[in-house]
């Protein structure tokens, strides 16, 4: 705005019914800081304690960097923005003050800032309480929009979680027995080198298996291996893995293990649960296991290949001495 | 703590220090190296466990370690929309500054439980300000003293940050702008679609 306009228009001259319409939030303060105009907006966030005849300063908190208390002050800070805190507490404003054309008092604008959202919900505001220019409105259309499709997002997000856990628990589980698959030994024997935590590596071959199969078929076989697989679990410890590997074959990683003489009675206790009947139909199916046991503590530093590999050992060395046995790798 | 608070610190570390390096953090913290749910909320010895973790491993200081991920989160790409809502602060870093104290509601304009510090800004001197930063995570201060330090280099200003400690449940920090206007800066324009910048 350059001087000469200024000169050809001194002032608007604008009633206080036109300033309601283009900007409900205004305030008008005397030289003395004494309130005396407030936007029809403005005036409804006062419902029991009219603005008119106040002291700006007793209504309102101002800060621009520091706190303003005087009218000194806040001339210092024409056309800046600045904070209005009430002093009976509720969300703050956020305004611009400039002075009038005439007599030394100052016409100020005021808006919610990021408070529009609490002040349309605690004074009950519409949109014909904003100016037609004001992007009131639209701010709350983002929020609540953003708000329901965030909503949205948070429950496929939920669903897509479980879905995942199911899908990764399903990948890692044998399906007959309930037990983890190779896939599972691979993450927990990774999980275990990584904390460099002692374990026992246990492996189980079938000792009969085959034999019952072969005599009673495919079912009496996948209902030997079900009741194997609970013999295992009621050997172990909470924290044991029990994993098949394949048809037969079991491997179990057993953190911090006991001592050797407490791990070769598990052992037995293993192969004295396989030895039980299993009663399938009208069928009796007899069956055993061997194993081989390897400690980690024996490998120094731990090497996985050397260590399967001796648990391999131990465990043929059980089957050459007549199976139904258990050997500990040394 | 929010979700997108431990993403955050999640993206520091691996964009920092490589992948191997989260993972450890992660498995030290006793958590997953999957990465953090921005949309849950953790507890807040989630966030603390990983600091310290991080803080182990590297064998650095917790505030410098902190001070870095503020820097990080206005100049590293993978987290450029960080950048572009601070530049919304203001046209240059001294208006940045005096909007400092709307950065925490405006953030949860967005998302409404997001710890962001609550930022009080005084005037000492014409150049010299004081910022109080009140948070629940214990040196929150050298983040936002990381961010502004990071800020004043985007918007090309020269200025001196100074952590003074912490006084009544607040840490302080002292902001002298030697010279607002004292380098081009990165450009930034406010009108650019909030899309190109997503990753």
């Amino acid at each position: 705005m350059d001087g000469s306009s200024e000169m050809q228009m001194p002032m608007y001259g604008l009633q206080a019914s036109v300033l309601d319409r283009l900007m409900p939030l205004y305030l008008a303060v005397s030289a003395e800081g004494t309130i005396t105009g407030a936007g029809v907006t403005l005036a409804k966030l006062f419902p029991h304690a009219p603005l008119i005849g106040r002291s700006l300063f007793d209504v309102f908190a101002l800060r621009r960097i520091g706190a303003i208390t005087t009218m000194a002050g806040l001339r210092t800070r024409m056309a800046q923005p600045l904070s209005l805190a009430r002093h009976d507490g509720g969300a703050s404003l956020r305004g611009i003050a400039l002075p009038m054309a005439t007599g030394n008092g100052l016409l100020m604008n005021l808006s919610f800032g990021i408070g529009v959202v609490d002040a349309v919900r605690d004074f009950a505001l519409t949109d014909a309480d904003f100016a037609p220019t004001d992007l009131a409105i639209e701010l709350l259309y983002v929020v609540e929009a953003k708000s329901a499709v965030m909503g949205e997002l948070a429950r496929l997000n939920l669903g897509l979680k479980g879905a995942k856990s199911v899908a990764e628990a399903r990948a890692l589980t044998d399906t007959l027995t309930g037990l983890g698959n190779r896939r599972a030994l691979d993450e927990a024997l990774v999980r275990i080198l990584d904390l460099g935590r002692p374990f026992a590596l246990l492996h189980l071959d079938l000792d009969f298996f085959k034999a019952v199969n072969d005599t009673h078929g495919h079912a009496a076989g996948d209902h030997v291996l079900a009741t194997v697989a609970d013999v295992l679990r009621t050997a172990t410890r909470e924290g044991d893995i029990v994993t098949r590997v394949g048809g037969d074959e079991f491997v179990l990683v057993l953190p911090n293990p006991p001592a050797d003489q407490t791990l070769m009675r598990i052992a037995t206790r293993i192969i004295t649960g396989l030895e039980v009947p299993i009663a399938f139909e009208d069928k009796s199916c007899r069956i055993s296991g061997s194993i081989g046991i390897a400690l980690s503590s024996a490998f120094q530093p731990v090497d996985l290949d050397r260590m399967q590999a001796a648990t391999d050992a131990a465990l043929y060395a059980s089957k050459r001495a007549g199976r139904g046995r258990a050997t500990l790798a040394t | 703590m929010h979700g997108l608070v431990n993403r955050a610190v999640q993206c520091f570390l691996r964009d920092t220090f490589g992948p191997d390096l989260w993972q450890a953090v992660a498995r030290d913290a006793g958590f997953g190296g999957d990465g953090f749910d921005t949309m849950a909320t953790y507890p807040q010895a989630v966030t603390d466990g990983l600091i310290d973790a991080a803080t182990r491993h590297l064998n650095r200081p917790r505030d410098a370690l902190l001070e870095d991920m503020g820097t990080y989160l206005v100049s590293h790409q993978t987290v450029e929309p960080v950048r572009r809502l601070l530049r919304f602060g203001g046209a240059d870093f001294m208006d940045f500054l005096l909007s400092i104290e709307d950065l925490q509601g405006r953030s949860r304009l967005a998302v409404p439980d997001i710890d962001v510090p609550l930022l009080t800004l005084d005037e000492e001197s014409p150049d010299v300000y004081l910022l109080s930063c009140r948070s629940p995570v214990a040196g929150a201060g050298h983040v936002i003293m990381g961010l502004l330090r990071a800020m004043a280099d985007d918007y090309g200003a020269l200025v001196l940050l100074d952590h003074q400690g912490k006084r009544d449940g607040a840490e302080w920090l002292r902001v002298h702008v030697l010279e607002a206007r004292f380098a081009a800066g990165r450009r930034f324009d406010l009108g650019r679609s909030a899309m190109a910048g997503a990753t």
